[in-house]
């Protein structure tokens, strides 16, 4: 175990880094605005990937069909979402979490049922863009493929966008308050059903996003939402309910663990993400930065 | 207590499910033995759920821990299957205990967060431990003993076993300790300024439902003969809440009359369509929709009502 190869194995965690916080940054988002523990977060994402492939496969496979996709099917997922949050969601804010956790895992039910239905069971694969193609020599000339560093650069927007969406305008401003006491706010003349339409349709957005983002990357498969949505629950546990950077924190602490633990226990490197939870939530139970709960 | 009607209905039902094996076909004895286990496994989950108000999100893994327990024990060791068929469940006990001591300092969503990633832990252990617990490939042709080996053999194994067990989880439920837990999920603060110790009681609770957990995984390795990773993750978990849920999970019968209802709709759903968990899901969300207190919940309520009707007519 050198240091060459554990800088690259940390390079490695940090692309992971950013497609989990993504994901896990939208699901944050809705728990704490919404108060709704979203499973179908996952299929959201997976959903998001599948569209993809197909928008990629209809532009040609190239770089305009990767392009397209990025924007395409982050949108597709958006539309999705505001359909099962006004169809649903809507109707059962008030319920106990635990009928909105059962809720959504119907919907994770019938999305993967959905996707096995539109796309079938075979694995799919989303060409990495002619742009990314390639490696860039890291330091001590380990080879770092190209898509990998734009996916590392996409990360960093994605968080500031999303401070700046929070905290800099009219509708975070909004969201945040109506997270906070949502009966004052609907009490000033805000409609407050549709703010958290609008936000409940940015947290699944993400997870479009990050579904897209990860497509060149993996197979594209059935079954890829159920260890991730793990993940992005856990992750936003430990960073806090509804805290973005909360959010970072804990994709940073699972991306690395789960890089890093490969290399020092091949076999159980699995383990090593979970096992940071554990120990996580045992000092400091309700996060690590503040919850907005 | 059941009163005298009640008990002729208990019988004749239980005469019934002794007589089945004589007269169905050996498919139909199966599907009644699954929906037995299950039904056990539904009902621990809800001692903690639905009687504990303890947000038990990963019973799976003392289902699971169960199963493997016996079944390694059986391939692994000289012990007598018998013997295996108590260890298994009392290491899902030992470790409902451990997990239970780690969990039970936080509340609601926060435990059962920190519950699923325990429960994690402990598949992904499972699940690459190639050399111990066969890796994802599972365990099969575990041997049980020849007289529960053939498929009436199993049911009646998992009849009577499944008996005893809502013998023990029904007395407990009456038990003052029972009550006391009832207690603590509509009011936590009153019953802990009362004297009652609301941490020891949950930590039981979560004891005795692992420990059924685990028997209910014994059964599945005596019924079926195989173990594998999925029955410790964590959709399994989802699914057995759901069937407390629809089943009527404040009821004390409610969970096996949900595990029945969705074992018998993904067998006869999924001979005519692969994509039964669509369906499945659409019922679930009708349920959550129209019947938050499961079937039973609902016929309850009805009952009660139409009891009250008489009574004001009187």
């Amino acid at each position: 175990m050198d240091a060459v190869g554990v800088l690259n194995q940390v390079f490695v965690g940090l692309s992971r880094t950013v497609i989990l916080f993504i994901v896990s940054s939208g699901m944050s988002l809705i728990l704490g605005v919404l108060r709704i523990p979203n499973v179908a977060h996952g299929s959201l994402y997976m959903i998001g990937a599948f569209i993809a492939y197909t928008l990629s496969k209809l532009f040609g496979g190239g770089d305009l069909g990767f392009w397209i996709a990025l924007v395409g099917a982050p949108l597709g997922v958006a539309v999705i979402s505001l359909a099962a949050e006004r169809g649903i969601f809507q109707y059962l804010y008030e319920r106990e979490h635990l009928m909105l956790i059962l809720l959504t895992f119907a919907f994770s039910l019938v999305f993967g049922d959905l996707v096995k239905i539109v796309w079938g069971g075979e694995y799919k694969s989303v060409p990495v863009p002619y742009v990314f193609q390639g490696f860039v020599p890291l330091f001590g000339g380990l080879p770092f493929p190209l898509y990998n560093l734009f996916l590392l650069c996409c990360g960093p927007v994605i968080a500031v966008l999303l401070w700046l969406l929070v905290n800099k305008t009219k509708i975070g401003k909004i969201a945040r308050a109506a997270a906070v006491d949502r009966e004052m706010v609907g009490a000033v003349g805000i409609n407050v059903s549709w703010v958290f339409a609008i936000v409940f349709v940015i947290g699944c957005f993400l997870a479009g996003l990050g579904g897209v983002l990860v497509a060149p990357t993996v197979s594209v498969t059935l079954g890829m939402d159920h260890t991730l949505i793990i993940e992005a629950f856990l992750i936003v546990i430990i960073g806090g309910l509804g805290n973005i950077w909360g959010a970072l924190l804990g994709a940073l602490i699972f991306g690395l663990t789960q890089s890093l633990g490969i290399m020092i226990w091949p076999q159980f490197g699995i383990i090593f993400p979970y096992l940071a939870v554990v120990v996580v939530l045992l000092f400091r139970p309700t996060g690590l930065l503040k919850s907005t709960w | 207590m059941v009163s005298k009607k009640g008990k002729i209905w208990w019988i004749a039902v239980l005469l019934v499910l002794c007589l089945v094996p004589l007269i169905l076909p050996r498919f139909y004895v199966y599907l009644l033995s699954v929906i037995l286990l299950f039904g056990l496994f539904a009902m621990s989950n809800n001692l903690p759920l639905g009687f504990g108000g303890i947000y038990q999100l990963h019973h799976a893994v003392f289902y699971g821990v169960g199963a493997y327990g016996t079944a390694l024990v059986i391939t692994k060791s000289d012990l007598s299957p018998w013997l295996a068929f108590l260890i298994g469940p009392l290491i899902a006990a030992a470790l409902g205990l451990i997990m239970g001591l780690i969990c039970i300092r936080l509340s609601k969503l926060y435990f059962g967060m920190l519950q699923i990633s325990l429960g994690s832990l402990v598949w992904a252990f499972v699940y690459r431990w190639y050399s111990f617990t066969g890796g994802d490939d599972g365990i099969h042709g575990i041997t049980v003993p020849d007289i529960i080996s053939s498929y009436q053999g199993a049911y009646y194994f998992a009849l009577i076993i499944t008996g005893l067990s809502l013998y023990v989880l029904y007395r407990v439920l009456k038990s003052p300790y029972g009550i006391a837990l009832q207690g603590i999920r509509d009011n936590p603060v009153r019953s802990a300024m009362i004297g009652v110790n609301v941490r020891r009681h949950q930590l039981l609770a979560l004891i005795i439902a692992a420990f059924f957990a685990g028997t209910a995984g014994t059964l599945f390795v005596v019924v079926d003969n195989t173990v594998f990773p999925d029955m410790i993750f964590w959709t399994l978990s989802l699914e057995a809440v759901i069937m407390c849920l629809l089943g009527g999970w404040l009821t004390f019968l409610g969970p096996m009359l949900g595990a029945a209802m969705i074992v018998v709709i993904r067998t006869f759903v999924s001979t005519y369509t692969v994509y039964w968990a669509l369906v499945l899901g659409i019922i679930f969300m009708l349920v959550i929709f129209f019947l938050p207190n499961g079937v039973l919940g609902w016929v309850e309520d009805l009952y009660k009502r139409r009891k009250n009707v008489a009574d004001m007519k009187e």
